[in-house]
């Protein structure tokens, strides 16, 4: 690895997190579930396939438009294994809280994250609460570790993704990004924004009993839908072709990008799930997603092809085609 | 597949191409000045829809790439000083210095913050009595106003532990001395709507009239890039050379009169350097003798060595127009966003980064 010290970028999900978990996590813990690199590793005990995983909360500020770090915590696991093809049923949550932190704010997140718990009807099972010294965290961060069984008949592999499949993106995008951003930077966003934040387990069990034939999901959450997208191209060994003029975007949201100098493409997002289908079943995945709360706005923004394997392309509104590339760690705003 | 087709904007884009093919008899370089116009033109794939007659190329308008790294070699100096908080815009946080950049600084214990506004550091300097707070003002005649603003409200708010490291640069003098040195060769500029609205038209006339270059002040849409183009074009096949505006609703001819008061309360012009393209005459600006309090220079020196740049890099070709990023050795290998050799790679504006990472060469169509 390069340089001597932890920089930020290493957190991003980009290129530079790719680097320190090649260069130093893989070697370490070598095996071939750890090999997939899904987000949620799907295990296999006793002949009964679950899947597990585990994410860490550190967003700031810790209460945002749409949500809060409680209900992020309870997302962010769920989905990871509604995208492993599961149904979450048990939860862990840890909190690491600073001293000084006011007792009520945790007690609002606290409820918060129940009462995502029970939208996405998972049962928090265990926890731990750990106190630190003033400074020696930033308020509060929550780590949740969930569990899940495998739904029978549906295999969720980039080893199914090949050309001719569309794939499908469940609703707006960059609304989680920029609302927490805005909130941390002061900058005003119309009130059409917020989080995006919520659980897709409900949505996933719709998709996949309507379609068990769909072969990837992914939720696109740190670097947002390139970043995932650039992942499963490179370990499928595929091209992916989107079209702009597909990709479900606020008018609102493209203004403030514009205005950063962002790119919506790499923003985050907590309440959105792709999927990579058969052109075949996407009508009938459609439909079933248009039913759902949460997949109003889905729509095919894009399809896998044969050619231009380890790259996503994107054709433009006039016509061409630029690269997404992936991105070495998070956007910066620019200076002009 | 569903897809609802732009039918209305490729339309249009179509007709424009149609019209600039048929306006083009020769090949002709353009050259868009600014960084946000690099990007743009690349974020809608405008290369691929134009004849290949026409050739654009980037000129020297990303405030980050231009800044010499010797200049951040100072920052990081000041970071490393006791008692200083340096504050910055974020795309200056990765631009490699001569042997660090402010981020690993930072991962290395040094309180350096990300800024969108530098009225922010007003209070954060109010936060922190007891230290130095540094912006390091950076950018053209965009950002200057801004910068010049903060002085006066630090000023009139009594703040004095407020300063700045100053680097801002000029736009029109960096074109003319491209235009007077030989090796600068092109047929018409697409010129930045966002400085000439605080500059106005006025400073830009004289490359149509000192140096018959067709020249137009556009916007930074894909169809009002297309349309400057065609204008360009249009001059050209005339045989003409003026300068036009095509983003009226935002640039008024006399500019931003309030924002250039500011500029030129705070502000005196002086010579700079620019990576790449060495010291040019006027094109930089310093505070005037009344603000002088506010450059950290004069507040607490320190000093930096003065050291070679990296000698394949060809960053200073490239923002001349001399040069594509693809024909830089380093391009791609040794030189990648991931770690920059030249600053070109490291802001998202500049050129070799947006032709990395937008890079419609490596897609197979």
């Amino acid at each position: 690895m390069n340089g001597e010290y932890i920089q930020l970028g290493h957190g991003s999900g980009g290129k530079m997190s790719q680097e320190l978990i090649a260069s130093i996590m893989l070697p370490a813990f070598s095996n071939n579930i750890l090999a997939e690199l899904h987000d949620g590793a799907r295990i296999t005990i006793h002949d009964t396939r679950l899947a597990f995983t585990t994410d860490s909360f550190i967003v700031k500020p810790l209460f945002f438009p749409g949500g809060d770090i409680g209900k992020l915590a309870v997302c962010g696991t769920v989905n990871d294994l509604a995208a492993a093809g599961a149904v979450p049923q048990y939860l862990s949550a840890a909190f690491i809280i600073e001293e000084g932190f006011p007792i009520w704010q945790l007690q609002k997140i606290v409820q918060s994250l129940q009462a995502a718990a029970q939208e996405a009807g998972v049962v928090i099972v265990t926890g731990d609460t750990k106190v630190v010294e003033k400074g020696a965290a930033d308020g509060l961060y929550i780590n949740t570790a969930g569990i899940g069984k495998q739904l029978d008949a549906v295999t969720i592999a980039t080893a199914g993704v090949r050309p001719g499949q569309d794939i499908i993106l469940s609703g707006y995008l960059g609304d989680h990004a920029l609302a927490v951003m805005a909130e941390r930077y002061g900058v005003m966003l119309p009130q059409t924004v917020s989080s995006d934040c919520a659980p897709l387990n409900g949505l996933v069990l719709d998709m996949l009993t309507a379609v068990p034939q769909i072969s990837m999901l992914r939720d696109p959450t740190r670097g947002g839908v390139a970043t995932a997208l650039n992942e499963i191209a490179g370990q499928a060994k595929v091209g992916i072709l989107l079209e702009e003029a597909a990709i479900p975007l606020r008018p609102e949201v493209a203004a403030v990008c514009e205005l950063l100098g962002f790119d919506p493409l790499y923003l985050a997002n907590e309440g959105k799930m792709l999927a990579f289908v058969d052109a075949e079943f996407t009508r009938r995945l459609l439909s079933v997603m248009h039913r759902h709360r949460y997949g109003g706005d889905a729509r095919v923004i894009g399809r896998v092809t044969g050619k231009n394997p380890g790259l996503v392309g994107l054709r433009t509104r006039l016509g061409g085609v630029r690269l997404l590339d992936m991105r070495a760690a998070d956007p910066l705003p620019r200076i002009c | 597949m569903v897809v609802e087709l732009d039918m209305e904007l490729q339309t249009m884009a179509a007709f424009l191409t149609r019209q600039i093919d048929g306006l083009i008899t020769r090949p002709i370089r353009l050259m868009e000045v600014c960084g946000t116009h690099t990007v743009a033109i690349f974020k809608a794939a405008i290369r691929q829809l134009l004849p290949a007659q026409v050739e654009l190329v980037s000129g020297p308008g990303c405030p980050v790439c231009v800044t010499p790294s010797r200049y951040l070699d100072t920052a990081i100096a000041y970071s490393r000083e006791k008692g200083v908080i340096v504050t910055t815009f974020g795309d200056m946080m990765r631009v490699p210095g001569t042997d660090s950049t402010l981020s690993e600084q930072r991962a290395a214990g040094a309180d350096i913050r990300m800024v969108y506004s530098p009225l922010e550091c007003i209070e954060i300097a109010k936060s922190n009595p007891l230290k130095r707070v540094v912006f390091l003002a950076v950018g053209f005649e965009t950002t200057a106003p801004l910068v010049a603003g903060t002085i006066l409200t630090a000023q009139a708010a009594g703040v004095k532990n407020f300063f700045v490291l100053p680097a801002h640069k000029r736009v029109p003098p960096v074109l003319q001395a491209l235009l007077s040195n030989a090796g600068v060769q092109v047929d018409g500029f697409l010129l930045p709507g966002n400085v000439c609205a605080i500059t106005g038209e006025q400073p830009f006339e004289f490359l149509a009239s000192q140096y018959q270059i067709p020249a137009v002040i556009a916007g930074f849409s894909p169809l009002e890039i297309l349309q400057a183009i065609y204008r360009l074009a249009k001059q050209i096949h005339a045989g003409e050379a003026r300068l036009e505006n095509q983003y009226k609703q935002v640039v008024r001819p006399e500019g931003n009169l309030t924002a250039v008061r500011i500029l030129n309360q705070v502000y005196g012009e002086a010579d700079t350097d620019w990576r790449g393209l060495g010291c040019i005459a006027r094109s930089g600006l310093v505070l005037r003798s009344t603000y002088h309090s506010f450059d950290i220079r004069t507040a607490l020196p320190v000093t930096v060595p003065d050291r070679p740049v990296h000698s394949a890099c060809r960053c200073g070709e490239v923002l001349q127009g001399k040069a594509l990023p693809r024909e830089c050795l380093l391009f791609g290998t040794a030189c990648t966003p991931e770690q920059p050799i030249g600053a070109c790679m490291v802001s998202v504006e500049g050129a070799c980064a947006a032709w990395y990472q937008y890079g419609s060469w490596r897609w197979q169509g």
